[in-house]
Formats: structure tokens, C-alpha cells, sequence
């Protein structure tokens, strides 16, 4: 399969087409962030034409605190939206690959479905479960036996119902990650390791994860960049207290062009590619692990 | 990551029944998904029977999808179904007295094939051209509308993305790791922000239409921002590493010596392509047609930036029936179950000859 094809010489023509047409796609992909992230320097007002190097952007970036503080707030919900879809993830597919469940088919369809369902259908429902939950544990706090603390909690949507969002359709991506791991499993290892005297927890802990660890990382990183890129289902679940950075980017837009939404974007955009690269680097190694 | 989705079904562990312990640990993830996934989507379809209230009245009834389906005549689709017929009888007769010689079945199975084929086609460029007389009903126009972007988007991803996975597939390892990591990028990184680049090129005072004026090819600013256009390029813009990444995943597994087996017996390049590259990589092009046609349906962000109002899509609707002005969550919850049954109709219809392990190729 990595031999390479042999082709009749009259393809080569063929080859070379399909080979500038991708250079062109590639340059359709590039030339608007690469147009972004030069005009951040511009001194200029608009988007429109050079006028010279500046820093200016980034230093009204970092005044900016509505902006600073959605970015908080973005990189707050992502991190932990990543570590509960880590444990929930892992130990999800771990116990699917040990164990035959029954309606084991429903239960990946299930796992599927936060994948692969429109996301706006996905905000709205889980809007609309919060809003009765909320309305209910108001209702709660008219009772006169209540604690004082809970009469006295203001009840609004937050960072709470943004990362059971987050989690909902990330902890998936996690669990499809470490089971592809396991795939390739040897189902010996952790019986050899119980049958030597580790305690399953043991066993879990020091030769199913270590193994797993990999694919545990790029599902972590995959877990973190969708939570920080997310907007149609933060839309319906932030509260005013955790807007993330994607919602205020929207909102800016739409009131008008901004070089310091160019800046943002840079920080943005090199933040994301660090991340793929990071990812991509660990599969690399983890692979060439394996292979040895 | 589609890979990975596809091994989900069969992954083979040392396949034991759960204890109570088992269970215990499975626990946290099926509640989860139950309240998250399950419960939600239950009270979605609950509340889109209720009355519109504050914001609910616990009250059944059919009103809100007579909205959503309101105002549908069968007779103008009825007429687009008997035209696109006609014109494929044509189609059809021309094609079975086009060689005399080939053989019955051949001829049927021919007949068929164009028939399926200019019919679809036809009917739906018939309906595309005259969407305003033949779905009356706003609602449904505004849905059949969303279906057409999103189809477009889907077809010219899958038209431009196409030769792209397969040169990446086809290149030699170390230009395979930089192509990848290049389509892998833009993949990750938030649309939102990949829209607003096009949004500083298409502005009446962005990039586009400065370099239009230096070159002297427009005296006036043309606005190119908020047309149907701009729409579906910022759609494709966004989803195309969608469309890339799964059908270079089949590329990639594609085995050469096949390719090589067609050239060797004479095939064309592009009978080559016709009956050996493309069926053996037709996983990744369903794996990219759901993975562009699904978000692209529901999309609100990019369609309400690149489109204004001048476009409204079926997200646009609900965004704004649920949290916008309209505030009418019971009719937005129809809208909503409308779609999700559209979403699972086109998931069906996709997958249906694949059987589940191939769902994501």
C-alpha cells in the first residue's frame, strides 16, 4: 500500500493537474487567514490597504477586558468541559471494550448521536431542559425550611449549564479516540496484571491508561479545541456571566469591522494550530511507539 | 476521526458480562446521556405540542406544525413531479434506440440509470428556479431553501475537495504529513473566525473591492457581502477540511495495484476513476456528504454574517423563535423536531445501503 502507483506516462499530465488544483484549494484555504493575521499589524482604521506596521491592535487588545474576560471564561469552560469528557470518555470506552453490555448497540448509538445531530437542535433542547430545571429549583426557593444560602442563590443560566453543554458533545470524541486505541488491544495485558496480584483499580491504573495515554491526549486536545471554537450550542446555554470568546467575536461583528477583532483572531487561530500540531506530533510518536 | 467512529461497533475486548461493578462505573456515562441527550429531546418533542405560553401553556396541540406546514399547495409540486416525468420519457426513448445493437437487460439497466438520474436532476432544477410558486408556505420554502444551500455547499465541497484528498492520499509521505496537518488546521480552527476573514475581503470596504478599483475593473464599490452567494461560499469556506479529511481517510486505503490492474487492461483515466476509484471511495464521500450536510442545514452564525437578512435558513428561524424576537419556543421546538426528522431522513437515506459499522467510513 505505500508503494507508490505506477502510472501510464500519458497520466503525468493528469498527476500535474490534480497537483496545481490542490495548490490552488490550499491557497483558497490560506490567503483569507493569512490576509487576516497581516492586516492585525496594519495601522490602519480598515481592512483596506497597508499602511505600515503597528503593535497597536494587540495593545487595545489587551485593555480590551470585555474581550479578556470572554476569553477567560472561554479557556475556563474548555478546560473543564475537557477534563470531565476525559474521565467520562476514557472510562466509557474502556468499559465497552471489557465488558458486552446489553443494547450495546443502543448505547454507541447514543454516543453517536451528540456527534452527529445538528447542533442548533442539541442548543435549543438543552435550552429548553435548563429553563424547566431553573424554574423548578426557583420554585423551591419560596419554601421556608430552605437554607438561607440556597433562598438567597441567584438561579441563571452560566458556567455550569455551558459545560454540561460542552461535555454532552465532547466526551464523545474522547471515547471514539481511546476505543480506536483499543482496537489493537491485547486483552492479556490487564489479566496477566490481575493475575500477578494487582487490584483491578491497579490494573486499571497502571497498564490499561498508560497504554491508552495517547489516544487520551489527542482526545483531551480535541475535547479543548471544539469547547473553545463552539458557538451555536454556547448561544442557547451561556448566561451573561460566561460568554465565551466565539459568542463576543459574533456579537462584534455584527456591530462592525474592528482590527482588534483581527488581532483576537490571530491569537485565536496560532492558539488552534499549536494545538493540531501538538495532537498530530503525539499520534506521530505514539505510533512509531507501537510500530517499534 | 471518522476511523475511529467507524471502529466504535467493533471493538472486541474479552467480552465479559458486567458485574455490579461494571455497571456502577457505566453509570455516570448513562445518566449523562440520558438527562443531556434523551430527556432533552423528549421535552423538545413535548413542547413542541404545547400552546405558546410563558413560555409554555401545558396545553396539546396540532397548531404549530399547521404552522410550520402551513400554507402547502400539492398541485404546483405535483406539476413540477408530471414535467421533470416528461422530459425524462424523452431522455429515456432516446437512450434506448441510441445503440441497437447492446442487449435487453443491458438497455433496462441503462434506461434506469439515466432515467433515475435526469429525472432527479430535472425535478430539481424545476423546483430550484421557481422555489417562490412551488412551496407557498413560507415555512417550508424557508426549509426546502436550507436543503438546497446545504446541498450546494455539500456538492461543491465534495466537487472541489475531491481531487485534493486524493492527491494527498496519492503524495509521498513526507508531503502527505504537511498536506494533512495543512487541511487539519483550518479544520479545528473556529469557523467564526474563518467567516469574519472573508467578511474583511467581502466588506464594501474590504479588500476585495479595493483591489477590484486599482485595478480599474469597477468604478463603484460593489457590495458582495449578503447575497445568496456569499452564503454558500462562506459555507463551503467553512466546511470544506470536512469534505477532505473522510474521503482522504478511503483514499489512503484505496489499494494501488487495482488502480494499476484498470490501467494495465486499457481503461481511460477517467474509466478508471468511474469504475474502480470512485465506488471504492464512495464510504468517504458519504462520511464527508454528513459531515457537510448535517451542520450545514442547521448553521446560523455563518448564513446570518455572509447573509444578512436577505437569506434567511432554517436555523436562522429557530435561533430567532427561540432566543431572538419572535420568542416562540413551542413553534420553534416544531421547527426544531421538523429538522431533527429531516436530519434523520437524510441520514437513513444516506447510510441505508451501508449497515451501521460503515456509517462513518
Amino acid at each position: 500500500m505505500t508503494r507508490s502507483l505506477r502510472l501510464p506516462s500519458g497520466l503525468k499530465l493528469m498527476n500535474l493537474l490534480l497537483g496545481s488544483w490542490t495548490g490552488v484549494v490550499f491557497a483558497f484555504l490560506y490567503i483569507p487567514i493569512l490576509l487576516l493575521i497581516v492586516f492585525s499589524f496594519n495601522d490602519s482604521q480598515l481592512n483596506l490597504r497597508w499602511e505600515g506596521f503597528t503593535l497597536d491592535w494587540y495593545r487595545a487588545l489587551a485593555e480590551d477586558t470585555v474581550l479578556i474576560d470572554a476569553l477567560k471564561n472561554t479557556l475556563i469552560i474548555a478546560a473543564i468541559t475537557t477534563a470531565i469528557s476525559v474521565v467520562i470518555g476514557t472510562v466509557g470506552a474502556w468499559l465497552l471494550y471489557r465488558y458486552t453490555y446489553p443494547w450495546r448497540k443502543l448505547v454507541n448509538t447514543l454516543i453517536f448521536i451528540p456527534m452527529a445531530i445538528p447542533e442548533i437542535i442539541m442548543g435549543i433542547s438543552l435550552l429548553i431542559l435548563f429553563s424547566m430545571t431553573m424554574s423548578l429549583l426557583e420554585s423551591w426557593q419560596a419554601l421556608e425550611w430552605m437554607p438561607q444560602w440556597y433562598q438567597e442563590l441567584t438561579i441563571q443560566r452560566g458556567f455550569t449549564t455551558v459545560i454540561i453543554a460542552h461535555v454532552t458533545f465532547c466526551f464523545p470524541f474522547v471515547l471514539v479516540a481511546v476505543q480506536a486505541r483499543l482496537v489493537g488491544a491485547d486483552a492479556s495485558l490487564e489479566e496477566a496484571a490481575m493475575d500477578l496480584g494487582a487490584t483491578p483499580l491497579k490494573a486499571f491504573w497502571f497498564v490499561m491508561v498508560p497504554y491508552m495515554l495517547p489516544a487520551i491526549i489527542s482526545g483531551a486536545l480535541m475535547a479543548f479545541t471544539l469547547s473553545m471554537d463552539e458557538i451555536i450550542i454556547s448561544w442557547f446555554t451561556a448566561g451573561p456571566d460566561s460568554q465565551t470568546l466565539p459568542l463576543k467575536i459574533f456579537a462584534r461583528v455584527k456591530k462592525g469591522l474592528d482590527p482588534s477583532l483581527n488581532a483576537i483572531s490571530t491569537v485565536f487561530i496560532l492558539a488552534t494550530a499549536g494545538l493540531v500540531v501538538l495532537s498530530e506530533w503525539i499520534k506521530r510518536s505514539s505510533r512509531e511507539v507501537s510500530k517499534r | 476521526m471518522q476511523a475511529a467512529i467507524s471502529t466504535a461497533a467493533q471493538v472486541k475486548g474479552p467480552q465479559r458480562r458486567p458485574g455490579w461493578t461494571g455497571w456502577l462505573l457505566m453509570a455516570p456515562m448513562l445518566l449523562w446521556l440520558l438527562a443531556f441527550v434523551v430527556v432533552p429531546t423528549a421535552i423538545l418533542f413535548v413542547y413542541s405540542f404545547c400552546e405558546r405560553g410563558t413560555p409554555v401553556e401545558w396545553k396539546f396541540t396540532w397548531e404549530n406544525y399547521a404552522r410550520v406546514f402551513g400554507g402547502t399547495e400539492l398541485w404546483p409540486l405535483l406539476k413540477c413531479v408530471l414535467e421533470a416525468a416528461g422530459v425524462t420519457a424523452v431522455a429515456v426513448l432516446v437512450d434506448w434506440f441510441r445503440s441497437p445493437s447492446r442487449m435487453r437487460e443491458e438497455r433496462a439497466e441503462s434506461a434506469k440509470r439515466v432515467g433515475t438520474a435526469i429525472f432527479v436532476t430535472v425535478l430539481l432544477w424545476i423546483v430550484w428556479t421557481d422555489l417562490s410558486n412551488v412551496f407557498t408556505g413560507t415555512y417550508v420554502r424557508i426549509f426546502v431553501r436550507s436543503l438546497y444551500y446545504a446541498g450546494f455547499t455539500t456538492l461543491a465541497c465534495a466537487a472541489v475537495g475531491y481531487p485534493v484528498a486524493y492527491c494527498i492520499g496519492k503524495a509521498s509521505d513526507r508531503w502527505r504529513n504537511l498536506l494533512l496537518m495543512l487541511v487539519m488546521i483550518p479544520f479545528w480552527t473556529s469557523f467564526l473566525i474563518r467567516t469574519y476573514a472573508w467578511i474583511t475581503i467581502l466588506n464594501e470596504n474590504g479588500l476585495m473591492n479595493a483591489f477590484l478599483q486599482s485595478a480599474r475593473i469597477t468604478q463603484e464599490p460593489i457590495s458582495m457581502l449578503y447575497t445568496p452567494g456569499a452564503v454558500v461560499l462562506g459555507l463551503v469556506y467553512s466546511y470544506l477540511p470536512f469534505m477532505i479529511l473522510p474521503i482522504y481517510g478511503s483514499v489512503e486505503k484505496l489499494d494501488n495495484s487495482l488502480v494499476e490492474a484498470a490501467f494495465d487492461l486499457g481503461a481511460s483515466p477517467v474509466r478508471a476513476w468511474q469504475t474502480v476509484i470512485l465506488p471504492l471511495t464512495q464510504p468517504g464521500i458519504i462520511a464527508g456528504v454528513l459531515l457537510v450536510f448535517i451542520p450545514a442545514i442547521g448553521m446560523f452564525a455563518i448564513t446570518d454574517l455572509m447573509g444578512g437578512k436577505t437569506v434567511p435558513m432554517i436555523g436562522n428561524v429557530i435561533q430567532n423563535q427561540i432566543s431572538g424576537q419572535a420568542r416562540d419556543w413551542p413553534f420553534g421546538a416544531a421547527l426544531g423536531m421538523t429538522l431533527l426528522a429531516m436530519f434523520a431522513a437524510a441520514f437513513w437515506f444516506t447510510t441505508r445501503k451501508q449497515g451501521d459499522d460503515a456509517v462513518m467510513g
